[in-house]
């Protein structure tokens, strides 16, 4: 066994080795993380990330190998010998972290309640004067208003604060944060860096996990690649992304978009007309043109969703009216959009797409059911040939139309999602950040067929958060910031730092 | 490294994964699979050899008819189930289907067909009552319907004020009353096709109806999917509402179906009739879901699950058990049915809000 002082690693993973059922996930997997330097994980989806996190949390048992904390070896099996060895982790799902209908304060003490070290009795006064030193490890000062909410008041970024707060008050070794910035605006996103590279300078080890690889680049020391439960790749600094992402993907995906071809479209789809998106927001107009695609940035709250909502006919308009092919359009649930020709890819595969345990075949047949059942009685053949068209068309990888759409890798998951709404005609395709959780292989694939939906005619939305993306797919580029629009331009009239000044400078305004 | 990019141009068909299961695991599936069958059969074959009794040929079919209430109830019950919710009110609703009968009949003396089609819209009218409630005022499944259960256990006594109809009592209004359940109404119950009973005929009927609604058509398939996830079939363009209301006008139907046989069973009007009933067409049902591990509420299973309680209780009134007895044996069954689903079987299942079963493995989130 080595010493701390010979090995100097803050923590060590020897073979870590995972299986569930047949399926083996983590193949003998080895990492070394230095105290004061940040590693990156990087890894297409199903590549074994969140497993590797969860045995580290404690949350899943690893099958062989060592964990060593500071050279010596540990035994960790739940989540509160992690902490106790000091590792601690932040998860990306934060809506499983926190305890609804508690207050922010309780929540801040969650740890101590269920540990006991918590006052059994006391008043929501005394518990926010103890909420407070551990908000202080943030830098935090919320006013008592604010402690004694309840959480899910707090706003996504909030939240996602409080959780490293209560992460960092147990001074750990080794911190792990999972996609932290998945649901952070860019403002902060900074905010969160500064406080990464503080605590690297404080000596933390930490365990960094994203698909953003611009990212990883400003943040990153060191970095691994995980590719089918296995460490494909290790870097120092200055890092080398294009080996990284050819390593993740095992084939020769250019790290730069493929410059975009620009199609721009003259007829319009649709028009809204003094549209108010938010609660507090004022009208906007919008023209949506069919025959090219149309790219929306917006951050987190800024109206994306709800302008995709509104049109699609799932949620109505807070004021203002649509035309759609110059005709009024006044949707009222989306069977209206879907009868229309306007679909919707919605932001949140598991909760809005998909149906557990359904197959591929009968999940994309779902919207478009009456097509295969003459006189009301289901044509299984033609289910399955549809079914077996979308897996070719989009080369999802799987084991057939009769697989579960569960058991795909979240990439395939998405290409079945997309392909059964591209495989209806779409007039108008609204699609919501539908590059989250997506390996970049399939994030290409998915460009592929909007540019190419767009092409044959149809109007295509992509809502995101992420310029890059937008950058890759979109025609046209439109800004949202708090409900209305800052930016419209072709992709090819506006370089980045234009768009990302267009997002801040209205940020500074309001 | 070496391979070739291959996802971009043709889709990656992966082999299907290998039985190579310990036998352990496989035995553990096997008895989840088909356990619930053997126990029927083992027990069938237990009273055979130990009552004489039940060894007769016509056994089998008395028992089929006297399942036969319970199962149909059974059926509406699986159908609410599919779309995720639960009808608490079918026992009432058959009761009340008993008392309208026999009241048109007996205090209006009208005939047996005029009973069977007021009966069967009426259970129609209490299935859209409850569809309303659910859909269009939004309360919970099992809240509308457990009101709506009080509701119609009172209502169906107003018009008689409290008392069970039988042909030559005293109506309210100091009358005698003129008419009786008929003849031909009885034959619900009671006629043969061949050797066959009525009920069961009546009983195979819709079992292979809902079935083939269930699991042939587009309305089948879109009640599942609600029942599943609501939010993605809403998103996926289809009027939810539509055939969540949908289950619960079948299941008044169903449920009035039922009760016309109890009725022509019992050839009176019975204030306490379907009082027991709910229970056990909630049971059925839920062994019906664990029944082949389908893990999802299915009409064969249904029936199954009917004719397995029909075989304990028969059984056991044949060894000269008390009643009470055969309470406590329906609820082992029922026990026994859910050790199999949720205990004994290795894919999680669980119950989503109010009452939808899913089965889902927590595998491949690598």
């Amino acid at each position: 066994m080595s010493t701390e002082a010979e090995s100097g690693y803050a923590l060590e993973l020897r073979g870590i080795t995972k299986s569930f059922g047949r399926n083996s996930v983590l193949k003998d997997v080895s990492l070394s993380l230095k105290p004061g330097r940040i590693m990156a994980l990087l890894g297409a989806n199903g590549a074994g990330k969140s497993t590797l996190i969860k045995i580290l949390a404690g949350a899943y048992q690893r099958d062989a190998g060592e964990i060593l904390v500071s050279g010596a070896e540990v035994d960790i099996h739940d989540p509160m010998s992690a902490a106790a060895q000091g590792i601690q982790t932040v998860h990306q799902r934060i809506d499983q972290s926190v305890v609804p209908g508690m207050t922010v304060a309780e929540n801040f003490l969650f740890e101590d309640i269920v540990k006991g070290t918590a006052p059994k009795v006391s008043s929501i006064g005394q518990l926010v004067k103890l909420a407070k030193p551990v908000a202080a490890t943030l830098d935090l000062d919320w006013p008592d208003k604010k402690m004694r909410s309840d959480v899910f008041e707090l706003g996504t970024a909030d939240t996602q604060l409080m959780l490293l707060a209560r992460a960092l008050v147990e001074h750990p070794k080794v911190l792990v944060l999972d996609e932290p910035t998945s649901a952070l605006s860019q403002a902060e996103v900074e905010r969160l860096f500064d406080v990464i590279r503080r605590l690297r300078s404080e000596g933390m080890a930490i365990l960094y996990v994203s698909h953003h690889l611009s990212e990883i680049v400003t943040l990153a020391d060191d970095l691994a690649v995980l590719r089918d439960g296995r460490v494909e790749d290790r870097q120092q600094a200055p890092l080398d992304m294009d080996r990284a992402v050819r390593s993740m993907l095992s084939q020769d995906v250019s790290m730069e978009a493929a410059a975009v071809t620009e199609q721009r479209g003259d007829k319009v789809a649709i028009e809204l007309h003094g549209v108010q998106l938010l609660k507090r927001s004022t009208p906007v107009d919008l023209e949506l043109r069919y025959g090219e695609v149309t790219g929306i940035i917006g951050l987190l709250g800024a109206g994306k969703s709800e302008l995709a909502r509104s049109i699609f006919g799932v949620d109505p308009l807070r004021a203002g009216s649509m035309t759609l092919n110059g005709q009024p359009y006044r949707p009222t649930n989306a069977h209206h959009g879907v009868q229309n020709g306007i679909y919707l890819v919605p932001e949140d595969r598991a909760k809005e797409a998909m149906l557990p345990k359904w197959t591929v075949s009968h999940t994309s047949s779902l919207p478009f059911i009456s097509r295969f059942s003459p006189a009301g009685v289901i044509d299984f053949k033609r289910e399955k040939v549809h079914g077996q068209g979308i897996l070719t068309d989009f080369a999802v990888v799987s084991t057939g139309p009769d697989q579960r759409v569960d058991a795909l890798s979240g990439g395939n998951q998405q290409k079945v999602v997309v392909g059964r709404w591209m495989s209806g005609d779409p007039r108008i395709i609204l699609l919501d950040e539908p590059f989250r959780g997506v390996d970049i292989g399939a994030r290409h694939d998915l460009s592929a067929k909007a540019r190419q939906a767009a092409k044959d005619g149809a109007c295509v939305v992509v809502l995101s958060s992420d310029i890059e993306e937008i950058e890759e797919v979109a025609d046209r580029v439109l800004v949202l910031v708090e409900g209305h629009f800052v930016l419209d331009r072709y992709t090819t009239e506006v370089d980045r730092d234009t768009i990302v000044a267009s997002m801040s400078e209205e940020k500074a305004n309001v | 490294m070496s391979e070739k990019p291959s996802a971009k141009t043709a889709p990656v068909v992966l082999p299907a994964p290998k039985e190579d299961n310990p036998w352990g695991v496989r035995a553990q599936g096997a008895i989840v699979k088909y356990g619930f069958i053997a126990v029927t059969i083992l027990l069938f074959a237990y009273f055979a050899a130990t009552q004489p009794a039940f060894r007769t040929s016509t056994m089998l079919l008395t028992m089929l008819k006297l399942a036969s209430v319970t199962a149909i109830l059974g059926l509406g019950m699986t159908f609410t189930m599919t779309v995720g919710g639960m009808d608490m009110s079918v026992g009432a609703q058959a009761g009340l289907a008993v008392q309208m009968s026999a009241m048109i009949m007996v205090f209006y003396n009208m005939t047996a067909s005029t009973a069977v089609v007021f009966v069967i819209l009426i259970g129609l009218c209490v299935g859209l009552v409850n569809a309303f409630l659910i859909v269009v005022c939004r309360v919970p499944d099992l809240l509308a319907t457990l009101a709506m259960m009080f509701v119609i256990q009172g209502a169906g006594l107003i018009p008689v004020a409290g008392q069970s109809i039988s042909s030559g009592m005293t109506m309210t209004n100091g009358h005698i009353a003129p008419g009786k359940v008929t003849a031909s109404f009885r034959l619900i119950n009671n006629g043969n096709v061949g050797p066959i009973p009525v009920p069961v005929i009546i009983m195979l009927v819709l079992f292979v109806v809902g079935w083939f609604i269930l699991s042939r058509t587009k309305w089948g398939r879109i009640m599942y999917a609600v029942g599943a996830n609501p939010t993605a079939v809403k998103l996926a363009g289809v009027r939810v509402g539509l055939y969540r209301g949908l289950a619960y006008v079948i299941s008044g139907f169903l449920a009035s179906i039922a009760g016309l046989i109890m009725v022509a069973r019992i050839g009176q009007g019975d204030v306490t009739a379907g009082s027991t009933s709910l229970l056990e067409a909630v049971a059925v049902a839920l062994v019906g879901t664990s029944v082949l591990a389908i893990g999802r509420p299915n009409p064969w299973g249904t029936l199954l699950g009917t004719v397995l309680i029909i075989i304990v209780v028969t059984g056991l009134s044949m060894m000269g058990q008390p009643y009470y007895i055969q309470d406590t044996a329906k609820g082992l069954v029922l026990l026994l049915a859910l050790l199999f689903s949720y205990t004994l079987s290795r894919k999680p299942m669980r119950f989503v809000p109010a009452t939808n079963i899913t089965q889902f493995k927590e595998e491949n989130d690598g």
